[in-house]
């Protein structure tokens, strides 16, 4: 790998989940921030951005119309709403687009799932971090257990790591998790909550999952699920199954921690981290299939 | 203490009481029973609001849905009223087909501190034409300042009121007396209070509230509720009726309800237990009562010492899974000590 040829990407949304990634694009080996691009001049990430010499904008996307060339790829961490605006506008640049909205524009991505695939299409949507954190663990399930009937997801976030969007966007945000669910575990039946959890000093992002299985095999569902959790590691590296899965009330239940890498919010901050983690690993998946196309060109 | 309005949660909040099995008859009754008794608005649905049934906060015997159907069809003279929690349900899956069926007033809630998670669903309700009151949860968590702050949030998203919930039942009067006066003072729109009966407080809390300006009490028949109960709404309006205000509500018709249809919903009499007064002291959510109790006997280990470690780590709505944690922790503590 060419270490000194790396691509470059812009971010558009300079809020918790834009200046995370700032930060975590600043350790990786091959993409580059050409842009940090937002509407709000005091955030605390343009100030950020600027400190380690990174260029900024409060046009937002306006900036990457007028110099095309800044990047390959885009980060959206602005809000649903918005990408629906910037979506057609990216397509027509040519962009490789990660949306970290609950849009569900582009093609829903878990990594773990389905990277290889998601790389073949221009706009990749993250689903949310519930969907990011559960959906892996739910599709466990299902290829264990296929009779499941039902299965359940509750996400309990602090609430000083839900920023506006978050807040703002929390329709999307069940939506968007519900339906990856469903769609990559294939349960016919399925449940979203979502908690925000003010104590202070704030918890860690907790994730409970719940699936109806008639006859559990406890022993192989905990075998894949271990197996599942080492995976989503190898790019969150705060991924951990904290208990589970144990069969209480005829229900199986698994929870799931994320320990942020405490990059840009404190590690209390596993959901910011796990789908900033995400869509970090998508954009180095991009780049290096990118770089090797330019090897052979 | 004038127009003062009633908001019947007996449905909603004692559907907690008995783990949300309250069959459709029992629904068909009471719905019957108490339409035009001159309560302002019948909630009806799941304890932690529409779409809320689940493995984390229990199933309900009738799906929302029918339960909606069902009152619709016998409040003839009363609003049918949800309850609605962002994060728990949505508008598509849930909150646009309960209009569909004929919901007429909306009370979407959040924690006390957590306003801005409602903006959407207010607005949303607005839009669609239909009566709308924000809900502030556990406001003893917080300082009345911020609540003030969080009611405004509310109002300017177009709620017609906004309720306080002492989700805990932790409330002593000074609390209540000073965050109404505060409230009603700075908010252009209506305050209500929601009291839970922990400390044995709910009755004389809500009156309190009243005496400070708040116009809507939020309470059920028999206080039947979650945990130790809640503020029993027949109560208040023969304390009032005894203070010469007439409320506008059909007393007799109220008792007749609780004697003859709320007892039999009850699994038991509302009282207050040690568990309940544990709730009040720690100021754990009152829905807990129910999953504390059986965490503590699955793990054999001390109800009380469950309410302290929940309360130190400021439990919210929702949080049932958090339990079964503290109670393994706290029987591997047992454990350790037993072999130490």
């Amino acid at each position: 790998m060419q270490i000194n040829n790396k691509i470059k990407v812009a971010i558009i949304g300079t809020g918790n989940i834009g200046s995370d990634l700032l930060l975590k694009i600043q350790k990786s080996n091959v993409i580059t921030c050409g842009l940090f691009a937002g509407r709000n001049a005091d955030s605390a990430g343009i100030k950020l951005a600027k400190e380690i010499g990174v260029p900024t904008s409060f046009d937002s996307i306006g900036a990457i119309e007028q110099d095309p060339d800044c990047c390959e790829i885009v980060f959206d961490a602005t809000s649903a709403k918005n990408h629906i605006e910037h979506a057609p506008i990216l397509k027509q640049l040519g962009k490789f687009v990660i949306d970290l909205t609950p849009s569900r524009i582009g093609k829903m991505c878990i990594p773990v799932i389905n990277a290889e695939e998601a790389l073949c299409s221009q706009n990749i949507n993250l689903v949310t971090c519930g969907g990011q954190a559960c959906v892996p663990l739910a599709k466990v399930i299902m290829d264990t257990h296929p009779e499941t009937t039902y299965i359940e997801i509750v996400g309990s976030i602090a609430s000083k790591s839900a920023g506006a969007g978050t807040r703002a966007n929390i329709e999307e945000y069940m939506q968007t998790t519900k339906q990856a669910l469903e769609k990559f575990s294939g349960v016919p039946e399925a449940k979203v909550i979502l908690v925000f959890n003010p104590a202070e000093p704030p918890v860690l992002m907790h994730n409970t999952i719940y699936a109806s299985i008639a006859n559990p095999n406890i022993q192989l569902l905990k075998e894949n699920i271990e197996k599942m959790a080492e995976l989503i590691r190898s790019y969150v590296p705060g991924y951990r199954i904290t208990y589970g899965p144990i069969v209480d009330r005829g229900r199986v239940v698994i929870t799931v921690q994320v320990i942020g890498s405490g990059d840009f919010l404190p590690f209390y901050a596993g959901n910011l981290d796990i789908i900033t983690c995400a869509a970090v690993q998508m954009a180095e998946d991009f780049a290096k299939k990118s770089l090797k196309n330019k090897l052979y060109e | 203490m004038n127009n003062i309005r009633f908001f019947d949660s007996t449905l909603r909040d004692g559907s907690h009481a008995v783990s949300h099995k309250i069959s459709a008859e029992q629904i068909r009754e009471y719905c019957e029973n108490i339409d035009g008794a001159g309560l302002y608005t019948v909630i009806v649905g799941h304890g932690n609001g529409i779409g809320a049934s689940s493995h984390q906060v229990g199933f309900s015997a009738v799906s929302d849905f029918e339960t909606i159907s069902i009152a619709k069809q016998a409040l003839k003279k009363t609003r049918l009223g949800i309850f609605f929690i962002p994060g728990f349900a949505t508008i598509k899956d849930d909150l646009e087909p309960a209009i569909k069926l004929g919901v007429d007033l909306v009370c979407v809630a959040s924690h006390c501190t957590e306003a801005d998670t409602t903006e959407q669903y207010i607005r949303y309700l607005n839009t669609c034409g239909k009566e709308v009151y924000g809900v502030l949860m556990m406001y003893h968590m917080t300082t009345k300042e911020r609540l003030l702050e969080e009611a405004i949030k509310m109002q300017s998203y177009g709620a017609q009121g906004v309720i306080i919930m002492d989700s805990a039942g932790a409330s002593i009067p000074l609390l209540v007396s000073d965050t109404i006066k505060h409230l009603v003072k700075n908010l252009k729109i209506p305050v209500g209070f929601h009291a839970h009966n922990n400390l044995g407080m709910a009755v004389a809390n809500s009156l309190i509230a009243l005496e400070n300006g708040a116009t809507i009490i939020d309470g059920t028949l028999r206080g039947f509720g979650a945990g130790a109960g809640n503020c029993q709404i027949e109560a208040v309006v023969t304390v009032l009726k005894k203070m010469n205000i007439d409320a506008g509500i059909d007393l007799y018709k109220l008792m007749d309800v609780s004697d003859n249809v709320v007892t039999k919903i009850m699994k038991k009499p509302q009282e207050i237990d040690s568990i309940g007064l544990m709730g009040g002291l720690t100021g754990v959510f009152s829905v807990y009562a129910l999953p504390i109790k059986r965490a503590a006997e699955k793990y054999n280990v001390d109800a009380r010492d469950i309410y302290v470690e929940v309360g130190k780590r400021k439990i919210v709505g929702g949080q049932e899974d958090m339990i079964v944690e503290v109670a393994i922790e706290l029987a591997k503590k047992k454990q350790l000590s037993n072999i130490n």
